[in-house]
């Protein structure tokens, strides 16, 4: 069972990876991405960006995708984190971690739910521009192609 | 019915919540969209693009052939951005 949290504080990484093996022994590897707010947006300096989403349905759509990389791999834990509201450059708004046996399995299933997390949980960015005004994300049509790479479902990492 | 609406479309639409009741031949999200559309020009506006609006009937993406009833919750909003 995925841990799946929405928040508007800043969350404690080390504590997140703890909490995730919670003192089990047959972990052998974590996968781990940590989405940061980045200070340009297509080479123009942003100062901030608020990260607004569908109360209810993110927690569900975070769940689903948790429970489709268990079902891919064989997970022994899986956090998903994703905050929301005001963020400056250089916080840390999305974690990924997922707990397996071995590597390949970690890593896989870790990119994987970042792809699809992208293209299929409700959330939307809007930046504010260092010179002024601010304007909604546009969705990235590499975003799509990484989520649509998944598509197959691949068992390699179970091996 | 109630419809909710995210990120521009809340601003075009000029509201983020509305409760209401269509008429029994509004049947599909598609439906449910041409009926919207006609309630303001805000809305008009919000719809004017639908290669740009996403939607989810009771917090499951839906697509325009969808059906839609009364007391489901109906949420319009862009293309997903987030990680």
């Amino acid at each position: 069972m995925a841990r799946v949290v929405v928040q508007e504080a800043p969350f404690d990484t080390a504590a997140e990876l703890a909490r995730l093996t919670g003192g089990r022994t047959d972990v052998g590897g974590i996968g781990l991405f940590l989405g940061v707010v980045r200070d340009t947006a297509g080479g123009r300096p942003i100062t901030a960006m608020t990260l607004e989403h569908y109360p209810g349905m993110t927690e569900r759509a975070l769940s689903a995708i948790a429970a489709e990389a268990e079902t891919r791999w064989p997970l022994l834990g899986c956090t998903l984190i994703h905050r929301v509201g005001r963020l400056v450059p250089g916080e840390a708004i999305v974690l990924v971690a997922t707990a397996s046996a071995h590597r390949a399995a970690a890593l896989d299933s870790c990119a994987f739910l970042i792809d699809w997390l992208k293209t299929k949980a409700p959330f939307w960015k809007r930046e504010e521009f260092r010179d002024g005004g601010s304007a909604w994300v546009a969705a990235r049509a590499e975003d799509d192609a990484a989520a649509a790479r998944w598509l197959a479902p691949r068992r390699a990492a179970a091996e | 019915m109630k419809i909710l609406y995210f990120a521009w479309l809340r601003e075009k639409a000029g509201t983020a919540e509305e409760e209401v009741a269509p008429p029994a031949g509004v049947r599909t999200v598609g439906d449910l969209i041409a009926w919207l559309s006609a309630r303001s020009p805000g809305h008009a506006a919000a719809f004017a693009d639908l290669g740009t609006v996403r939607c989810a009937v009771n917090q499951d993406f839906a697509g325009p052939e969808t059906p839609v009833s009364a007391g489901d919750e109906v949420a319009f909003f862009p293309p997903v951005t987030g990680g």
